[in-house]
């Protein structure tokens, strides 16, 4: 267990340091890239970056305005792709034992939430005292975002260059990283959610590609939930 | 596009996204973190997040679709097992990973 306003703090930065930040720099390169082929201002990049603070949204807003949409498509779009922070925020909150926090200071640490500290946290919380929990999310969240925002200057003014193959390795550490976290998650029913989800998701793009991840969620989400409600008294018992 | 209406873009699909996370924060206020509620919605968030995870490696929209499916698929597994090898260390797996991938794109693509 970790507690301790130092320990946590030099954990969260150890975290960070050693791989989603890195991760983060690389992935939100390509986003800066983009961001100026779109015609979007170095500045517009990274105030994007910072308050959508979600990829795929960032995606969509970055393609839409390039094939010329209105305002309100490329909101939609954007809002779209970022559909799962509802259920992530709602998981999250009860992990992060806040206790009692003003409505802004809630809200500040939702705008914080990414799908990489969402998944590191829900991994490390358990070996963290619950009250110094949030001093973990916040210095770990802060510091992957300042990552992002000098990867999105950094790839918009193209400044590192690097061979095409190497790239692809780099755009795969991603999902590797992910994949790597989420197969260490506990519990039967998040377990049988995961499995669900990727069988769901192959389906769900190619019938509804736009709403491919809110089917998925639903669809994985309750299947998983009833299969983990059928497997416990087995287990139990 | 004239500077204002990208500006107006970027700022609207940040309240747009903001909504979602504002959501949230007010409906776990009203539900209890030990119900089946709960429960069903961490569920979602797993599958979704897992299912978006997927997507990325297996039906990619970026750059790795250049990537042949078979190339994807063995640097994945590469990468766990480096991650099983060297007691679950993620940073082994990733370096694994990304670099087979690299790799076998230089010699196989």
């Amino acid at each position: 267990m970790v507690s301790g306003n130092g320990s946590v703090v030099r954990k969260a930065l150890l975290d960070a340091l050693s791989l989603p930040a890195f991760i983060l720099f690389f992935t939100m390169m390509g986003f800066g890239s983009l961001a100026r082929g779109a015609g979007f201002g170095a500045d517009m990049a990274v105030v994007a970056s910072l308050l959508i603070w979600g990829l795929p949204g960032q995606l969509a807003m970055v393609e839409l305005t390039s094939t010329g949409q209105g305002i309100a498509a490329v909101m939609f779009a954007c809002s779209l792709a970022n559909a799962r922070f509802l259920p992530m925020v709602v998981s999250f909150v009860p992990a992060l034992a806040r206790g009692q926090a003003s409505l802004p200071r809630r809200l500040l640490d939702a705008q914080l939430l990414s799908i990489n500290s969402w998944a590191v946290c829900m991994r490390e919380f358990p070996h963290i005292e619950p009250e110094f929990r949030h001093r973990y999310y916040v210095t770990f969240a802060s510091s992957i975002l300042f990552a992002a925002a000098m990867g999105t200057l950094i790839g918009y003014y193209g400044a590192i260059l690097l061979p095409a193959v190497m790239v692809l390795g780099l755009i795969f550490v991603s999902p590797l990283f992910f994949a790597l976290v989420l197969s260490a998650v506990n519990g039967h029913a998040e377990r049988f959610s995961m499995i669900f989800g990727c069988a769901t998701v192959v389906l769900a793009n190619y019938l509804f590609p736009s709403f491919d991840l809110l089917i998925t969620g639903v669809v994985g989400g309750s299947l998983g939930f009833v299969a983990g409600k059928f497997w416990k008294p087995r287990n139990a018992g | 596009m004239p500077a204002e209406s990208l500006w107006l873009i970027v700022l609207g699909c940040g309240a747009a996204t903001f909504v979602w996370r504002a959501l949230g924060v007010a409906v776990v206020k009203r539900i209890d973190a030990q119900g089946d509620f709960f429960q069903w919605i961490t569920c979602v968030s797993y599958a979704m997040v897992a299912g978006l995870v997927f997507r990325m490696i297996i039906m990619p929209e970026s750059e790795l679709a250049s990537v042949s499916l078979p190339i994807r698929v063995s640097a994945v597994v590469i990468a766990f097992a480096a991650y099983f090898l060297f007691s679950r260390r993620l940073v082994a797996g990733v370096l694994a990973g990304g670099l087979s991938l690299s790799t076998l794109v230089h010699f196989f693509s």
